[in-house]
């Protein structure tokens, strides 16, 4: 049983990583990841690769909705403009890779700014709806401005090369992809060691208050709006690089709700929360297709309902957890690390 | 290209006829949110299923129309109380957050049941309303539409007499401006929770079936709640006059724009004006202005 970890400076009390088992764990989970693909077929590249996209939207969706309190209905348009751009860049331009999803955040953090502009005036519930409002308008922007966006059709994204190399097949692009997503969400967990980080946790817990001890609403809020949408971009990005074609129709309204979904059943405000969420999120369609596949002997058009049954469930594990289980996975994470901690005293 | 005044006219009228059910959908959510003060996100999905189980009576089990309306009210209210009592009491204590997005994922669901039921095809609703076209003037209007107008205009008279005059309808505006205050008095507030939420259904399924005669039915027609979103935020979340004039505003605009600009402008117009009244005065129209103390 591990009583508790003295700290005998406030540099180890905020360290990225508190305890030397932390350190450990994360090592093996570098190692973990490195050696994956000596493992995994085709698919399960491509499902990694998915996974880790989806990661980096839900951490930057976290960023916003669970430690600043903006819920925001329209972060897939943020993706989406993030894919859009790397496919408008390295179409046109045929710039570097990592130049065009530099690009891709920055283009979604500078609309992200702009859409978090209403904020100024409204909060809450009525800024979610203000988001629904402009990804409304941004899907709009994507269908008609043809010349850019290549209109219904979309536009075709040129495989990623990396000096010299062509990341063509998912096992390729793994080695792309992953190492970003570990940097972001490295970087997302050490935002909230920071002046900023602090400031949003203090924005969601109360806003007044935090106007009242000197953090200024505006700047703050659109600040993550910023670095929510950065995320977002760079997702969309990778996204594209994935899928090779972005269409209008590449991020339906209901990917926003699967990033909120993901978000609030992986637990609000906790980095490890928006990871357990991105990967549970993701993996569940894929679990609903195997089941439909093994279901086939019995009920032939199984597939069928597979679209339905997804929405349902989707929407059940929303309700679900808010019920029941309102911080989330990262919550049942938590109480079973401390059972075992404290073993043989109950929790 | 010179534009006829008959057809502005004509436009006028239908985009009117399609306001007066957006009046009918945000007085639905207008009734939810005075009560419970929940933003209900899932109010076009709710005018949904309202649409399909009429069709699953009138087209399914063929019954006449005048046993299948009254039984799709029916249902659709049992549908509202059941979503209130096992989703929304549960989280009317936390945070409004998190009842807004079980809202949300109430769409997901019910989407997901209209699919798995009646598949995702757009389907056509029985013929019920009279087929005579109706001329005012020399201005024609579909049939339909000029019945929906005025069924959805009977029926928010009724629902405001109501609101005036009945009891329950006192006692869920008392609800409204104080709960506690109302509890206190004797009123069953938890009770009027389910009953808004079932009045709420029930409406929103009248408007559902209305709408769904005048444009067919599919599990997408949800969409129509995001127009009524706009409805209610500039009329106001809480006024229902406010629906009323908000909805025929915003279903006369969207005709003239898909008349004369196409029909893809139709939603960036009425967000624009979504965004532009969030903007300039968020409470809407003639909703309350709440003023926040820490």
């Amino acid at each position: 049983m591990r009583v508790a970890t003295a700290k005998e400076s406030y540099a180890a009390d905020q360290g990225l990583f508190k305890t030397d088992t932390q350190k450990v764990w994360f090592g093996l989970l570098l190692a973990a990841l490195v050696l994956f693909p000596l493992h995994g077929s085709n698919y399960w590249m491509f499902l990694a690769v998915l996974v880790m996209i989806n990661v980096i939207s839900t951490t930057g969706l976290n960023i916003l909705t669970g430690y600043t309190g903006q819920v925001s209905l329209g972060h897939a348009a943020f993706m989406a403009v993030g894919a859009y751009t790397v496919a408008f860049f390295d179409g046109r331009f045929d710039t570097p890779v990592l130049l065009n999803l530099v690009l891709a955040g920055a283009v979604a953090a500078f609309i992200g700014y702009l859409v978090g502009l209403p904020s100024l005036r409204i909060k809450g519930l009525y800024l979610a709806i203000a988001t629904l409002a402009a990804s409304v308008i941004l899907g709009f922007i994507f269908l008609n401005w043809t010349p850019v966006t290549g209109g219904l059709r979309g536009l075709n994204v040129p495989t990623a090369t990396i000096a010299g190399i062509e990341l063509a097949t998912p096992d390729r692009l793994y080695w792309l992809v992953m190492p970003i997503t570990v940097i972001m969400v490295l970087a997302a967990k050490n935002l909230f060691r920071t002046r900023v980080g602090r400031a949003f946790i203090a924005i969601r817990d109360r806003d007044i208050s935090a106007e009242i001890i000197g953090i200024s609403l505006l700047k703050y809020k659109l600040t993550s709006f910023a670095i929510s949408s950065f995320y977002a971009g760079v997702a969309g990005g990778l996204w594209a690089y994935l899928f090779r074609v972005v269409t209008p129709e590449s991020f339906p309204a209901l990917a926003s709700i699967f990033f909120l979904a993901a978000v609030i059943v992986g637990g609000a405000g906790t980095i490890i929360g928006g990871i357990f969420g991105a990967v549970f999120m993701t993996l569940i369609p894929e679990f609903l297709k195997l089941s439909a596949t093994a279901l086939v002997p019995w009920f032939p058009d199984a597939s069928i309902y597979l679209a339905p049954v997804r929405a349902i469930i989707f929407g059940l594990l929303i309700i679900g957890f808010l019920i029941f289980e309102p911080m989330g996975l990262a919550e049942m994470w938590r109480r079973t690390r401390r059972y075992f901690a404290l073993w043989p005293f109950r929790t | 290209m010179a534009i006829e005044f008959i057809d502005i006219v004509e436009t006028s009228l239908a985009g009117l006829g399609t306001g007066s059910l957006m009046a009918l959908t945000g007085v639905a959510f207008v009734i939810i949110y005075k009560a419970t003060k929940v933003i209900n996100l899932a109010i076009g999905e709710m005018l949904m299923i309202g649409a399909f189980v009429f069709y699953g009576f009138s087209a399914g089990l063929a019954l006449p129309i005048w046993a299948s309306v009254p039984a799709t009210l029916v249902v659709a209210a049992l549908i509202g109380g059941v979503i209130e009592r096992t989703m929304i009491r549960p989280l009317l204590k936390d945070n409004p957050v998190s009842v807004f997005m079980v809202t949300i994922g109430l769409t997901s669901v019910l989407i997901g049941v209209v699919e798995l039921v009646w598949s995702a095809e757009p389907r056509r609703l029985p013929e019920f309303l009279p087929q005579q076209p109706v001329l005012l003037g020399d201005a024609f209007i579909p049939s339909k539409t000029a019945y929906s107008f005025l069924i959805a205009s009977a029926v928010m008279a009724v629902l405001i007499t109501v609101f005036a005059f009945w009891r329950g309808g006192i006692a869920l505006r008392a609800t409204a401006t104080d709960r506690a205050a109302a509890s206190s008095v004797g009123i069953d507030v938890p009770g009027v929770f389910s009953f808004s939420w079932m009045l709420a259904a029930t409406v929103a399924a009248l408007a559902g079936i209305l709408v769904g005669s005048v444009g067919g039915i599919s599990s997408a027609m949800g969409l129509f709640g995001l127009s009524v979103f706009v409805v209610v935020i500039v009329g106001g979340l809480d006024s229902i006059l406010g629906a009323l004039i908000a909805g025929l505003f915003i279903g006369w605009l969207e005709a003239m724009v898909g008349r004369f600009m196409g029909g893809e402008f139709k939603l960036l117009a009425t967000f624009s004006i979504l965004l532009i009244v969030l903007v300039v005065r968020p409470y809407g129209l003639f909703g309350t202005h709440e003023i926040e103390r820490l």
